[in-house]
């Protein structure tokens, strides 16, 4: 320990890590900020959305009720797959457990693929297209971004797949595994207030 | 690679210790000269100056556009531009000066002197704020583009649906301006990003939150502003853009779209925006103005309270831009309400520096002169403000030239005044030699005039009744006389600006040299040579109070500041990172090397952007990829900034 002197300010300075060390690193500040931003870019979508739909005079909303019986089981899908990265990035934190992180990071890569896949199925269904209506359009680019970041965030959990298989992270030196996988937490959240808007509120009206 | 270069504790030496250090940490963070070295350079300070520089040629640009406009209309009846091109010089003025001149040029000023204020040697993210240059320059282009194919954006900066859709205007004018606005939002939010973390983990030890200079807070605070109002404004020009390219109907009211929609996600973000352009430059005043008052600011706490309330309160207000649109009452009233409540904590800044003059022993350099003026102008602006947030006077005065005096009295006066105030204040430090003030002082007095004879009148011309965004008026409106003087005014605010630019092409080569304090001030960037050396501070100082270098004739604080010793950190690019609040030390960082990935990453995204532009799949798609691969390599975990695991038998 080293202790500057008495007159002057009294700053404790101990050993301290040097380089990208997990939550201290400048990059998870930076994907914070990123998250914030991003969050709210959907906010705005959503309000687009609810705008719109209190303005209208009556006729926005579809004939046909949204169904769940394909974005149900998606949404839980969805969940799982951060409930896989979780997991991962838990491992890496304990160095007898490194394993953890590629097999907790395939398995969320593999669940969020099911989820687009099954989005795109879910888009076939629709009986209407982005220029049909106004419903239509705001319903294809809200999911249309939000598909936009699964897909994203399905590419940076499989480059830290590689970068794990690699051998790139222990217990002292995982920054871009807790970046990457807050990225994919907030992605699957967003999509949870997509999910509450387009499947939900439409039978609370 | 040893466990020591993992962890260590770092010394803390003076630089009697080490005489060779400054010679040794040169050689490691010097940007090689050449053009590898201008596209690749990541020094904060070569790229505030960059910023600097493109903004203030953006300035000259709009500055042309305006004056074409007021020999257009300074007499009536006068052919010298079609409506069609008023139509295209008055959109391109706003965007021009809102957009790609008053936010740039503050982030120049924010660039070079966050690092030096804050007692490090560089930003947070050094690559991603040389990418947020090189964005920045690139979108600015990629507008002004237009004028070579014909197509200027001719809507306005506001830009309202439906006049902006297809049926009504369908060239690419508008595509240019919507994929611009979207382009340069890239730009504005990875340097806020930036900003925002430099200043929660980048300041020296013990530079606690109540110690950080207030332009610091200033930025910092639209900082977090533009990652909550940007998003509106990319969204709302990508919607546009759908209904014009895709046949969606968002904004189209003929088939079940909300023209107002486009007006609520303009403004949410624009009217923020107003605040964007105008805190940091009150910052930069808050912190030069004492200085030349040779006391601190009068009421520190206050000014920072008042500062980041503004903008909290500013998200509140945007409404007021609609009170025409036919709202209902209630929701007139509210916004009504909170744009009377948002002068509060604006005139306590205001009440601040008169307080700091008043009980000061002001110096009249030419900055003092530009803060002065600064003061002024932001009360007049201020108070035509409070009058159109009046529901019923809105209704005469919106669209009139009553709102185009206000708007300008507010982006001038504080942002211009505020800017070149700075300027000659802060330019010893950037170049190592002092600006003429006696030419300074010249060139103030030419803009003040200049710019109060042009703008003044305009608000009897708004009351007149005169509307905005017309091309030409009739003689019998009698508008001719208020007319002709606001153009003589605009000529000789030019001439001002002019004298300026010669100023600084003049002492850059035969100014006195400035030392490295030549005013006397108390904060950190003041206590290293100017111009800076590459590494900014060869020891990083440690903090006890809010004035470093004022600290014995203030008696401030229990402690003193520790300037002439500190942290070495010289095992490669490195700096200190400390905790949020109280400013403790907490970790060593490793700083990335010049690198021309943000440069190669901005052509790629460029090219993506045009072929949206085209609407060309093919180009589209290719710049999709490579976007995705040049993210790819510039993220990839690096043994040399220790991202990467040690080796298992290091």
């Amino acid at each position: 320990m080293a202790d500057l002197a008495a007159e002057e300010e009294d700053i404790l300075v101990r050993p301290m890590p040097v380089g990208s060390a997990g939550h201290k690193s400048s990059g998870w500040y930076g994907v914070l900020t990123l998250i914030v931003t991003e969050a709210s870019l959907f906010v705005y979508l959503l309000f687009s959305y609810y705008y719109t739909w209190v303005w209208s005079d009556g006729g926005f909303l579809p004939h046909e009720r949204p169904k769940i019986t394909l974005s149900g089981p998606d949404t839980i899908i969805l969940i799982l797959s951060s409930v896989a990265v979780w997991w991962g990035e838990r491992g890496i934190k304990h160095s007898r457990r490194r394993w953890q992180l590629p097999v907790g990071l395939a398995i969320g890569i593999v669940l969020g693929v099911i989820f687009l896949v099954v989005q795109v199925y879910e888009w076939r269904d629709k009986t209407f297209r982005p220029d049909t209506s106004t419903y239509g359009s705001l319903y294809f680019t809200i999911t249309g971004f939000h598909m936009a970041h699964v897909a994203f965030g399905v590419l940076v959990l499989l480059a830290l797949f590689v970068w794990s298989l690699a051998g790139l992270f222990d217990s002292k030196r995982y920054a871009p595994v807790s970046i990457g996988s807050i990225y994919w937490h907030f992605v699957d959240v967003v999509w949870l207030f997509i999910f509450f808007t387009f499947y939900i509120t439409p039978y609370l009206a | 690679m040893s466990v020591a270069d993992y962890e260590r504790l770092p010394e803390i030496k003076t630089l009697a210790d080490h005489p060779e250090l400054p010679e040794r940490l040169r050689e490691i963070w010097e940007t090689k000269p050449g053009l590898y070295g201008f596209i690749s350079s990541v020094d904060h300070k070569e790229i505030g100056i960059k910023y600097i520089v493109t903004a203030f040629i953006f300035l000259v640009l709009g500055g042309i556009e305006a004056l074409v406009m007021r020999i257009q209309l300074a007499q009536p009846g006068e052919r010298l531009l079609t409506p069609e091109q008023f139509d295209e010089l008055f959109s391109m003025h706003g965007i021009t000066m809102i957009f790609l001149y008053a936010l740039p040029i503050l982030s120049g000023f924010s660039n070079f002197l966050f690092p030096l204020v804050l007692g490090s040697r560089d930003m947070a993210f050094p690559r991603l704020n040389a990418f947020s240059y090189w964005v920045y320059l690139a979108a600015g282009l990629f507008m002004y583009a237009s004028f070579l194919v014909g197509a200027v954006p001719n809507d306005g900066w506001f830009n309202y649906a439906p006049y902006s859709l297809k049926p009504y205007n369908p060239g690419p004018n508008m595509d240019f301006y919507a994929l611009g606005m979207i382009f340069l939002g890239i730009s504005t939010t990875v340097g806020a990003a930036n900003f925002v973390v430099t200043v929660m983990r980048l300041r020296a030890p013990g530079m606690s939150i109540n110690r950080v200079p207030i332009l610091v807070w200033g930025t910092t605070t639209i900082s977090v502003g533009i990652l909550l109002a940007v998003p509106a404004v990319s969204l709302a020009f990508f919607l546009l853009w759908c209904d014009r390219q895709f046949g969606t109907h968002f904004y189209d009211a003929t088939t079940g779209g909300q023209p107002l929609l486009w007006q609520h996600l303009f403004w949410i973000f624009a009217h923020p925006w107003v605040y964007v352009i105008v805190l940091p430059a009150m910052g930069l005043v808050s912190d030069a103005l004492p200085i030349v008052c040779r006391r601190p600011l009068v009421g520190y706490t206050l000014v920072v309270l008042g500062t980041v309330l503004t903008m909290v309160l500013g998200f509140g207000v945007w409404v007021h831009h609609m009170f025409a649109t036919g709202l209902p009452p209630l929701a007139s009233s509210f916004f009504s309400g909170a744009s009377f409540i948002i002068t509060i904590p604006s005139a306590i800044a205001v009440f601040a520096w008169v307080a700091t003059i008043w009980t000061g022993r002001p110096v009249f350099t030419t900055a003092f002169h530009y803060f002065a003026g600064f003061i002024v102008m932001f009360v007049i602006g201020g108070v035509s403000g409070v009058m159109t947030a009046a529901v019923p006077a809105d209704l005469q005065l919106t669209d009139t030239y009553f709102v185009v005096a206000h708007i300008h009295y507010v982006l001038i006066g504080i942002n211009l005044f505020g800017v070149l105030g700075a300027l000659y204040f802060w330019f010893p430090k950037m170049s190592g030699r002092m600006l003429s003030e006696r030419l300074g002082k010249w060139a103030f007095w030419i803009v003040f005039i200049g710019f109060n004879v042009a703008f003044l009148p305009m608000h009897l011309t708004g009351l007149m009744g005169m509307p905005r965004r017309i091309y030409t008026y009739p003689r019998e409106a009698g508008w001719g006389l208020v007319n002709m003087v606001s153009s003589v005014g605009a000529f000789v605010l030019a001439i001002g600006i002019l004298v300026v630019f010669i100023d600084i092409l003049v002492s850059l080569r035969r100014g006195r040299i400035a030392g490295p304090n030549p005013w006397d001030a108390p904060t950190l960037e003041w206590s290293i040579p100017s111009p800076p050396p590459p590494y900014n501070f060869a020891l990083i100082p440690a903090v006890a109070s809010r004035h470093p270098l004022w600290e014995e004739r203030l008696g401030e604080g229990s402690g003193r500041s520790m300037l002439d010793r500190g942290f070495v950190l010289d095992h490669g690019k490195e700096t200190l990172a400390t905790t949020v609040i109280d400013a403790e030390p907490d970790i060593i960082l490793k700083m990335p090397e010049d690198s021309p990935w943000p440069f190669i990453t901005t052509i790629v995204i460029t090219g993506f952007f045009t072929g949206l532009l085209l609407r060309s799949a093919s180009v589209t798609a290719v710049g999709a990829v490579l976007i995705l691969l040049c993210i790819l390599f510039w993220l990839w975990p690096k043994r040399r900034l220790l991202q990467v695991a040690r080796p298992q038998h290091g």
